[in-house]
């Protein structure tokens, strides 16, 4: 359910709020994206002196008179000769409550693939609306993205709110309309903030004229929606990058396995499942990047010894609680990024975690038209920007967990066995969570 | 390694509430170092002896500790880097026992390969010994010290960049890269360069150092020196050049934000003296750290674009 109270009711809840937070930002041409991430920089003063010298002259240079923020974050030479934004960015930006990493996805070309790469990291997604058109066909696409991906957390921009007569009717309508597709989608954490990015109502400073909305500005929510914690209550997935046997005699019988925790708290003592072999064992000792721990959580990068002298290498996964059972057939909804399409019967690399195993598509079932949520055949296969459900058989067992329980585990990338590009992005289980 | 002293501060308290935002970009960078460990036959990290590759450095020694680095260093040596600069990256090398190769920019002029710039500039040059050093030594994955806060053309950087056989970046050829899936496949000839950093800004950097207390050269803090004023930035005379007609040379205290060719690596004025004082004044600052001191990045909007495609970090 959409509400600007919801952040605010449930940061009481929140144990564990770290100070690093991951968003990701869509919109469509015109919502005023370039204009809102500026004034976001700019209104918490991360914006350099020098930076933003180079953009007055630049703007200047083009025969503009005001400052055009666009130029701040269009980085490349072509985005800046067409006024447009290729490929999604990374920009950095510090409150004295929280470091923040932006991706800030182009709304233009390419839409779905880019908003499926910024938002496959993202706490939060910021889906922008402009309020005189409400929710339009992109504001649907890009909230089944955030779904399909399985962001935490949204917020639903309601931007121009300045053009919309600053009305609370307009904005009660909009985040109506949105509900109701959020529900469809399954989308939970949801919250609606009215705003102008060109005037600076609600983005960092509360607005002087929509005295009606009581809730957080974007920065305010921002600073304060507690992540990370979900991620920890589940239970242990380990996947194994690098096996640390050094030479010499001081470290003699030293056998560490490093890797990064996908998920949950490790303890030495823990017993512990490796797969896809099967076999079970005991939590000997943990090191924290060289300093001995009793215990470790995610996303924290360790390195761990097991008790039995058992065969671990790059691209196992070890595991507490009822292991994945490993799989050589694959289901999983995709979202296709190549211009060259997926085809059934292509063969592909399938990388998940740590491991990359051989695979070929089995079968295309269907593609997802996200705007309506329908299913159409796709006898072509999936072109760039589709998302579809496919069906993989591969070469060797994998440990796969459902997406909407670990992004981690639950998450693959098919490349080409040719030239190793990038072709797919898939999550494993139905989208949305439903059958 | 300098100290590994921060777990003990972990171990008695609550692991929840300790994960700061350090503790989780080590991570990533140490899940990004184990990446490239695991995926490429003949990786090389990249190292000049400044504040990032320093970092960089520390994060890999943690990352396969009790291990020895999986990887040797390379230094593009310029013939104009500050002398405090090579004795520090000297002896942190015969203190860890790491194998250091280097390329030299000198070398390359002095054999006629490679001609010295009119603006006395070293900078650019570096290309051509870089990737010649990376074809012989057949490396395939580069580990560098870049970050995305340095540059708007960064901010665009894949934290696995593929490079073709010229190792050209061309911007709209880049792979995605969703969730922590670091895509290093590659054709012979073509190699990844890896960017640990990528999400680390300049604070960040200053605030790890002074959490895992790293070591640097002295020029980055508070230090009278020689130095002329040239396009509204402190010089150093040397080798590479001197204050000519109109700019005079004084005494003044200052220190460098960042480490690079003395040709075009500006000082600033500062009394920053410590590593906490120093994190102070880069809070404050209005200036951002290539803004302040790169001469090279003021050429034009893309000239961090344009010396990115041709192959150079």
């Amino acid at each position: 359910m959409t509400t600007h109270t919801s952040a605010t009711q449930s940061l009481s809840g929140g144990a564990i709020d770290p100070a690093l937070l991951r968003f990701a930002t869509a919109g469509s041409v015109d919502d005023g994206k370039s204009t809102l991430v500026g004034r976001l920089l700019h209104d918490s003063k991360s914006i350099l002196r020098d930076q933003l010298e180079s953009v007055t002259a630049a703007s200047r240079r083009r025969g503009s008179d005001t400052l055009d923020l666009a130029l701040l974050t269009d980085g490349l030479r072509a985005e800046r000769e067409q006024g447009i934004t290729i490929d999604v960015a990374y920009r950095y930006f510090a409150t004295p409550r929280r470091r923040f990493i932006l991706a800030d996805t182009p709304g233009h070309v390419q839409y779905t693939r880019n908003m499926a790469t910024g938002a496959s990291t993202a706490d939060v997604a910021v889906i922008l609306v402009d309020a005189r058109h409400g929710v339009v066909e992109q504001t649907r696409r890009h909230a089944a993205v955030a779904a399909l991906l399985g962001v935490p957390h949204v917020v639903l921009a309601v931007n121009k709110m300045d053009l919309a007569g600053y009305a609370e009717s307009v904005f009660g309508a909009v985040t109506k309309e949105f509900d109701a597709c959020a529900a469809s989608l399954g989308l939970r954490a949801v919250t609606a903030i009215p705003l102008s990015a060109l005037a600076g109502d609600n983005v960092v400073h509360a607005s002087r004229t929509m005295t009606w909305y009581t809730g957080p500005t974007l920065l305010e929510y921002l600073e304060t929606v507690p992540v990370g914690d979900t991620v920890r209550r589940r239970p242990v997935r380990l996947p194994v990058q690098y096996v640390i046997r050094p030479p010499g005699a001081e470290y003699r019988d030293y056998r560490g396995y490093a890797g990064r925790l996908a998920s949950g708290v490790l303890r030495t003592g823990d017993r512990v499942t490796v797969l896809p072999s099967g076999l079970v064992s005991t939590v000997a000792a943990i090191d924290i990047l060289g300093e001995p721990a009793q215990k470790a959580c995610a996303p924290q990068s360790v390195t761990v010894r097991l008790a039995d002298d058992i065969d671990v290498s790059r691209g196992d996964l070890i595991a507490t609680g009822r292991p994945p059972a490993p799989v050589t057939d694959v289901r999983a909804t995709v979202c296709h990024l190549r211009e060259r399409p997926l085809r059934v019967g292509d063969p592909v690399l399938l990388r998940h975690t740590t491991r990359t195993v051989r695979a070929r598509v089995v079968e295309i079932p269907y593609r997802l038209d996200t705007d309506r949520r329908e299913r159409h055949a796709a006898p072509d296969g999936l072109a760039v920007n589709d998302i579809g459900r496919v069906v993989l058989h591969t070469a060797e067992p994998l440990a796969l967990d459902p997406y909407e329980c670990n992004r981690e585990t639950g998450s693959f990338l098919l490349l080409d066995p040719t030239d190793g590009a990038t072709l797919t992005a898939g999550m494993v289980g139905e989208p949305f969570g439903v059958a | 390694m300098t100290t590994l002293a921060h777990g003990a501060l972990l171990a008695g308290a609550d692991m929840y509430r300790d994960i700061c935002h350090l503790d989780a970009l080590e991570s990533e960078s140490a899940h990004i170092l184990r990446e490239v460990a695991g995926q490429f036959e003949h990786p090389v990290l990249l190292f000049s002896g400044g504040k990032d590759s320093l970092v960089m450095l520390h994060l890999a020694l943690k990352s396969f500790w009790p291990a020895p680095l999986p990887f040797a260093l390379l230094h593009v040596d310029t013939g104009h880097n500050f002398p405090e600069v090579m004795a520090h990256r000297d002896q942190v090398v015969a203190e860890h026992g790491l194998r250091l190769l280097v390329a030299s920019v000198q070398e390359y002029i002095d054999s006629g390969q490679l001609r010295e710039r009119r603006d006395g500039t070293r900078n650019p040059l570096q290309t051509l010994p870089l990737t010649d050093a990376l074809r012989d030594g057949g490396f395939d994955a580069v580990l560098g010290g870049g970050r995305r806060d340095e540059d708007k053309a960064r901010a665009k950087e894949r934290v696995f960049s593929l490079r073709d056989e010229f190792s050209q970046w061309d911007p709209r050829r880049q792979r995605p890269e969703l969730w922590s899936l670091y895509n290093g496949r590659h054709a012979p000839g073509e190699h990844v360069r890896v960017f640990p950093l990528s999400n680390w800004t300049e604070l960040d950097v200053w605030q790890y150092i002074e959490r895992e207390q790293i070591g640097l050269p002295g020029i980055y803090f508070a230090h009278e020196r020689d130095v002329f004023l040239r396009s509204g930035m402190w010089f150093t005379p040397g080798a590479w050049g001197r204050a000519r007609d109109g700019e005079t040379v004084q005494r003044r205290l200052v220190r460098y934000r960042t480490v690079g060719d003395m040709s075009c690596t500006g000082a600033i004025d500062s009394a920053a003296a410590t590593v906490a004082e120093v994190i102070a004044e880069v809070t404050a600052s209005r200036m951002s750290e290539r803004g302040a001191t790169r001469a090279d990045d003021r050429l034009s909007d893309a000239a961090m674009e344009d010396r990115k495609r041709e192959g150079y970090f």
